[in-house]
């Protein structure tokens, strides 16, 4: 039952042959068997099994809220959640429950789902490995999947197997493990630069960064407001669909979401493809990307065009200048966005009381890792008065010009951009950790996050298997606010290449209650 | 401009206007900038010695001061402008606070339309260019106060430039010549303000308060000076002054103090400082972070503040989601120029009485009431309620709504006093015993005092006769050609008529009698 998709437990809910509370303990005691794995950072057993009950009550009076209700979900630690830890997995929020919810969080409870935990990640979302937090990195599921152990027997004997763990990309890398392990059957994620997206491809899952100012940023810590999205994991498409169409929306407390009221976001089956133009930008396809990765991103596009699709050529050529430039806006938010973190109000506070200055600077230095405090720093320096102009405001120049190489693509005429969306398959932690966090980050936000500088919607879906058994993921990018088109295009994409399901038989001990087929769904739910 | 350093006394959400200071030579440092030598009215009585003192002691150096204002004004509003708390100023502490205020982690702001609509009122008032696109900047600082690290404001593309305000000092050797004058103003700026710090020195603690509603008004002054002909000075900025008569003494202070710095060989540093109340002089207060740089940024949060006019207005929008500036000028109330140049006209008022009538909250609502009512002369009106009335008031230290004398009161006082049934000095009786007994109407006041004018000539012509009698010497003077006498006359009659009679009237039959 955990293997399946939303949609399809959804449906087994509402028939009765599971109920919310067997679900919500069967995830339960998944996260507990998974704990290896290090998704989540907070497991809220006690509000899961509470909600469960609740959930349970509405289902046996056939008062269901809809598709969401009793089914368990995972939220990234940077999402205010009342009465639940909210640490960014930073000592600076360590033991902070914050008194309200997040939009996003309140508009899943309000559907009925039930809040299993909240996901690992790198400290305040910076890092594209998930290795940077103080609960330490989380671990890819697929390092304990048979089809990659499998290959790794061929090529290498009697090492420690243990040793070659792969990191899951990230920053949302607790939510993607939680979704890709079976923990949980949707989970929030956030996306400034491909946070959401980069993880979902090493996770095999799927990884939807919505259009910004679709989905409500409030109750989201920020890392860089101008960019930031909340992002959905999930196992199909149609699952993201189904969450999207739940949070969409205007927010009265985020002045940034649409005003334009948003409807159910159902997507319908392609059946059409002459009326596509896919959009095969150029300047993706750079020396770094793997051949495994590149050779994939042909035989999707071929497969878009084999099927009547058109398949062109375009050019973004402003895509180069997208690392830096995102590096002077994101480290300017930072510090500016960090600078409430004083130590007065909430979070952590250092024991020094000479004077507040003193106060402030132990504060910030014992709660911040380097990464943080690194970006604080070259933040402040480009928002300097002397600096402003020769950096944040060309930084902004820039970004308009990437963001008008999107509109001009998309103006002549494409629908949906095709591109990958990491440089390869995940690599071992020991192989990742050889750079520091600024390099990888730079790196694998290459095709990511041009997007997050024009609010553009993109999607990571899981594509194959690479050599090693691991998953490989393409992205597609649609214009702003056609979120469901871009969907619609990533599910048939999705159905066509039907990439296999992680087995992860291995890691758990008592895994055939788990992953066996039961039989009585798989017929009547297809 | 604003250091964080004693931010004690900020309002709970404030526009920012600053006024271009212009010159003013001779160091006259009029608030807002005017380029007069002369006096500014009231507040400047009490500095009459600074000006001896700023006269050029070498002969002939000549000095200009120039003054620029960041005024700081609390909306009235009934909520935050970022956040939907409310604004109280009896609340205890940290009582009104939301998750915004108190810059929890995730939180974000939301324009307060109401404090929109009051910007641009006070941008039309102000006869500002309305920026129909306006932005919000975050301007960084560490303070205990400011919880975001932040504070959000107009600094780059602000909501209302350019404007003006006109203005008018008496002057000359009684106060009682009118000289009009032009403050520029620079901008109006929609600014969210920071909390309250209050410093415990006993225990050493610093306590923050964030419902941030305290003050209505405050306000930074910028003061240089300079030769006429050649480059500005420094400035200095004396921060924090909370009422006109401070930053009237503040000023004066500072631009003598530079005058004399600058005149002993010294410098100006460019630096804060604070008056002190009660010496009465400016301090340079204790920066402990040294220059500022506030690293202003876009804030990312609010997209930009969009307004319209009838013309621009997009069809089919929700007018509860636009700002029409066309409609908020119509709802602009008349403006205090615009009602003094109508008194002026219509009443034949002289200016400095205009201003007197508008300065007073209701002194103008009182002053029509009562010229809707009697038959006096517009004149007598404002002589009666400036003066007389005003002065009742500012004596008990009352405000026009506390008065115990109506309007309908005072008019058939004034009617009285009009058709002659009573003496301009019965009148003040009457108006003295109005304020004194709530309820009597002066009708009654004079019948009970006997106040009323001797209609009776024969007995007014009997009084004079023995008054003659009584006083031959005084007669005789008169006789003599002592133009005073007479007066003495007409003041020994009044008194033998209990002050019933009109003193023309008993000149008249004084002098018939005088010349038989």
């Amino acid at each position: 039952m955990l293997g399946r998709t939303l949609r399809e437990v959804s449906e087994a809910l509402k028939q009765g042959l599971v109920t919310p509370t067997e679900l919500c303990q069967r995830c339960l005691s998944l996260i507990k068997k998974t704990k290896i794995l290090n998704a989540y950072i907070t497991v809220s057993e006690e509000v899961a099994l509470k909600q469960a009950e609740e959930s349970e009550k509405r289902y046996k009076k056939g008062h269901s809220l809809g598709d969401l209700d009793g089914i368990p979900v995972a939220v990234k630690d940077n999402f205010s959640t009342a009465g639940i830890e909210t640490t960014c997995a930073s000592n600076m929020l360590k033991g902070y429950v914050p008194p309200y919810n997040a939009t996003v969080v309140q508009k899943l409870l309000d559907q009925g789902a039930l809040l299993m935990g909240k996901t690992n990640l790198d400290e305040f979302a910076m890092g594209s490995g998930s290795t940077d937090g103080i609960f330490g990195p989380v671990k890819n599921p697929w390092s304990y999947s048979k089809q990659y152990r499998e290959k790794r027997k061929q090529k290498s004997h009697g090492e420690n197997e243990d040793s070659h763990w792969l990191i899951t990309g990230g920053s949302s890398g607790g939510s993607a493990a939680a979704v890709s392990a079976f923990t949980c059957f949707a989970a929030l994620g956030s996306d400034t630069g491909g946070s959401t997206r980069n993880p979902a491809a090493h996770c095999g899952v799927v990884g939807l960064k919505p259009s910004y100012g679709l989905v409500s940023r409030h109750g989201l810590i920020p890392l860089v407001n101008s960019m930031d999205v909340p992002g959905i994991l999930t196992r199909c498409v149609d699952d993201a669909a189904i969450v999207l169409g739940i949070l969409a929306g205007h927010d009265p407390k985020d002045s940034t979401t649409i005003q334009d009221p948003v409807k159910p976001f159902t997507l319908p089956s392609l059946t059409d493809m002459s009326k596509l133009c896919i959009g095969i930008p150029k300047e993706y396809l750079t020396p770094e990307l793997s051949s495994e990765v590149q050779s994939l991103w042909s035989k999707a596009a071929n497969l878009f065009e084999s099927e009547g699709a058109k398949v062109i050529e375009v050019s973004l050529p402003h895509t180069s200048y997208s690392i830096v430039c995102y590096h002077v806006l994101c480290t300017s938010e930072v510090a500016s966005n960090m600078a409430r973190f004083d130590g007065l109000e909430y979070g952590h506070r250092c024991d020094t009381d000479v004077s507040t200055e003193a106060m402030y600077a132990a504060t910030r230095r014992e709660g911040f890792n380097d990464v943080v405090r690194g970006r604080i720093l070259s933040g402040n320096f480009f928002l300097l008065k002397e600096n402003y102009e020769n950096y944040f405001v060309k930084a902004q120049k820039v970004r308009r010009l990437i963001a008008r190489d999107f509109v001009n693509v998309f103006n002549s005429g494409v629908d949906v951009l095709l591109t990958p969306t990491t440089l390869s398959e995940a690599v071992p932690h020991t192989e990742f950790i050889r750079e520091d966090n600024r390099t990888r980050s730079a790196q694998d936000d290459l095709f990511t996050q041009a997007v997050n500088m024009a609010g553009l919607p993109a999607v990571s879906v899981p594509m194959a298997l690479s050599s090693q058994g691991l998953p490989i993921g393409l992205q597609f990018i649609g214009r702003a606010f056609c979120d469901q088109q871009l969907l619609t295009v990533a599910k048939w994409f999705e159905k066509q290449v039907q990439f296999p399901v992680i087995q992860l038989q291995e890691l758990m001990d008592d895994c055939s209650s788990i992953f066996e087929n039961e039989k009585l769904a798989s017929a009547s739910l297809k | 401009m604003a250091t964080p350093i004693l931010r004690w006394c900020c309002p709970g959400r404030r526009w920012v206007f600053a006024g271009i200071g212009s010159v003013s030579r001779h160091g006259r440092g009029v608030p807002t900038g005017s380029t007069s030598s002369g006096k500014r009215g009231q507040s400047s009585v009490a500095q009459q010695p600074l000006i001896t003192a700023q006269k050029p002691r070498k002969g002939e150096r000549e000095w200009a001061a120039v003054v620029g204002l960041e005024i700081h004004a609390q909306i009235a509003s009934n909520s935050k402008l970022f956040s939907g708390s409310q604004v109280d100023f009896a609340a205890p502490p940290n009582s009104l606070v939301s998750f915004f205020d108190a810059s929890l982690p995730g939180t974000l702001p939301v324009l307060n339309r109401r404090c929109v609509e009051a910007a641009v009122m006070t941008g039309l008032a102000l006869d500002c260019h309305i920026n129909r696109r306006s932005l919000f900047d975050r301007k960084h600082y560490f303070y205990a106060d400011l919880p975001a690290g932040y504070q959000i404001t107009q600094q780059r593309l602000p909501i209302a430039v350019n404007g003006s305000l006109v203005y008018s000092v008496c002057v000359g050797k009684r106060q009682s010549q009118m000289v009009t004058k032009t403050a520029g103003v620079k901008q109006i700026q929609l600014e969210q303000d920071s909390g309250k710090s209050l410093h415990d020195s006993l225990r050493s603690q610093t306590l923050v308060d964030l419902n941030r509603a305290e003050g209505q008004l405050r306000v930074d002054a910028n003061i240089s000076v300079h030769n006429p002909g050649e480059p500005l000075g420094v400035r200095t900025e004396v921060k924090n002054l909370n009422s006109a008569r401070f930053l009237a003494k503040a000023i004066d202070y500072e631009i003598q103090r530079q005058i004399n710095e600058l005149e002993n060989g010294g410098k100006i540093l460019n630096e804060t400082r604070s008056f002190d109340y009660k010496l009465g002089c400016t301090v340079p207060m204790r920066d402990k972070e040294g220059k500022q740089d506030y690293r202003f940024m876009p804030e990312p949060n609010l997209p930009p503040l969009l307004l319209y006019d009838s013309g621009s207005l997009p069809t089919g929008t929700d007018p509860q989601q636009v700002i029409n500036i066309d409609q908020l000028r119509e709802q602009l109330p008349e403006l205090p120029r615009v009602t003094r140049e109508k008194l002026v006209q219509q009443y034949g008022m002289l200016p400095e009485h205009s201003f007197a009538l508008l300065n007073e909250v209701g002194l103008l609502e009182f002053f029509q009431n009562v010229i809707k009512e009697t038959r006096a002369e517009p004149k007598k009106v404002t002589s009666w309620v400036l003066n007389t009335f005003l002065g009742f008031l500012k004596q008990q230290n009352l405000a026009v709504s506390e008065s115990p004398v109506t309007p309908s009161a005072l008019a058939e006082l004034l009617d009285l006093l009009d058709r002659k049934a009573i003496s301009s000095s019965a009148a003040k009786q009457v108006f003295q015993e109005l304020w004194r007994s709530k309820g009597k109407t002066p009708a009654q006041i004079v019948a009970e005092k006997k106040l009323e004018l001797m209609q009776d000539a024969e007995v007014l012509e009997q009084l004079c006769r023995s008054t003659l009698e009584a006083h031959p010497q005084v007669v005789t003077d008169v006789k003599k050609g002592n133009p005073r006498a007479i007066n003495k006359l007409i003041g020994l009659v009044r008194r033998a008529t209990l002050g019933r009679a009109d003193p023309t009237v008993i000149k008249e039959v004084l002098e018939r009698q005088l010349s038989s």
